[in-house]
């Protein structure tokens, strides 16, 4: 018998895949950030407010997952930038290939911002990177608050949290500040913005941070350039 | 790539094709045991994973293959004084000096660590 090592990554097709997207996305300046969250968190709500929020010319496409349905793609089309639905038909995650496979068509260079809405889930998307420069989970107030510390893989890989539905608060048990504290307890230092998809609360704040990213991300691309 | 709607059944669809990559460099001989890291931090549920891949081999050419699942802790190593530690609780604080900002050095594995191979 011999006992020979591997040292590879179980979703390592999946990782090479995921890099490959990250270096043209890169190349081209591109910020592409991956939402991530239990069903119902008010994923495609958030990204109807944001869409809504964003100057005609903004260079922004969607990308939404989901096992069944083309009911997301059919909310997000009305505000005139290109989306496509990605139904999975059973599988609980979208990884990188179909990521790759969904971009066709598209002309990426005439794209700054590439939003993937992820299929509601807070288990298996945490395992597949898709090449985004940032994943964003969502929590919702109508939720535990515990559930970062029920499923702390994807609040340690995600760099914002958006605590959604904030202007329910008075109205469930949900205690805001524990909810942060456990995030921060799993994901130490970890931004966390307030949003209302209904009253508009936080958008400011969150279309801020996007910005600022999207700079970030041009910035590398100029740096690289000279 | 497998499209099966239960994670870790995803996950050992990916470890089997690993398995059997590794199979075609060693026509020679032939792979009884695999060994995986799972990190705590990992999302992946160690007992749904062994289910799923037996499952996943029975009645195959694979199915006296043993998969050796190995759980890696979530490890913190201190900026400070560097002293490494396991993470309990989610408490971050160096057990040592008592310095908060130490970083995660490991828990995120999935991945393949061996393969043992019979000739």
């Amino acid at each position: 018998m011999n006992r020979i090592a591997v040292e590879k990554k179980v979703l390592n097709e999946n990782q090479v895949l995921a890099e490959q997207l990250r270096e043209r996305y890169r190349q081209l300046g591109l910020l592409c950030v991956n939402l991530i969250s239990a069903p119902g968190s008010g994923k495609t709500a958030l990204l109807e407010r944001t869409l809504e929020r964003m100057d005609k010319g903004t260079r922004v496409a969607v990308l939404t997952g989901d096992l069944q349905t083309e009911n997301d793609a059919q909310r997000l089309a009305k505000f005139g930038f290109p989306v496509k639905q990605i139904t999975t038909g059973g599988t609980c995650h979208l990884d990188a290939k179909m990521i790759g496979k969904h971009l066709e068509g598209w002309k990426l260079e005439e794209l700054d911002l590439l939003i993937v809405e992820n299929v509601g889930n807070l288990v298996c998307p945490s395992s597949y990177d898709l090449g985004e420069d940032a994943k964003i989970v969502l929590l919702s107030t109508t939720e535990g608050e515990d559930k970062p510390l029920k499923y702390p893989s994807i609040f340690f890989k995600s760099e914002l949290m958006l605590l959604t539905k904030i202007d329910l608060l008075p109205y469930v048990p949900f205690k805001a500040d524990v909810a942060r504290e456990n995030a921060r307890r799993v994901h130490p230092n970890m931004e966390i913005i307030d949003v209302s998809s209904t009253t508009g609360e936080g958008l400011d704040r969150w279309m801020q941070w996007l910005a600022a990213r999207q700079a970030k991300a041009r910035a590398k691309l100029q740096s690289v350039g000279t | 790539m497998s499209r099966t709607a239960m994670h870790e059944l995803g996950i050992a669809t990916s470890i089997l094709e690993c398995v059997q990559v590794e199979a075609q460099r060693h026509p020679e001989g032939r792979i009884t045991k695999v060994g995986v890291k799972i990190g705590e931090l990992s999302g992946v549920d160690r007992d749904a994973l062994q289910f799923g891949f037996e499952v996943l081999i029975k009645d195959t050419e694979w199915e006296l293959l043993v998969l050796d699942l190995e759980y890696v802790p979530r490890m913190q190593r201190c900026s400070k004084c560097a002293y490494e530690f396991r993470m309990n609780d989610f408490d971050p604080q160096c057990p040592l000096c008592g310095d908060l900002s130490t970083k995660c050095i490991s828990g995120e594995e999935l991945d393949i660590a061996y393969m043992e191979v019979e000739s």
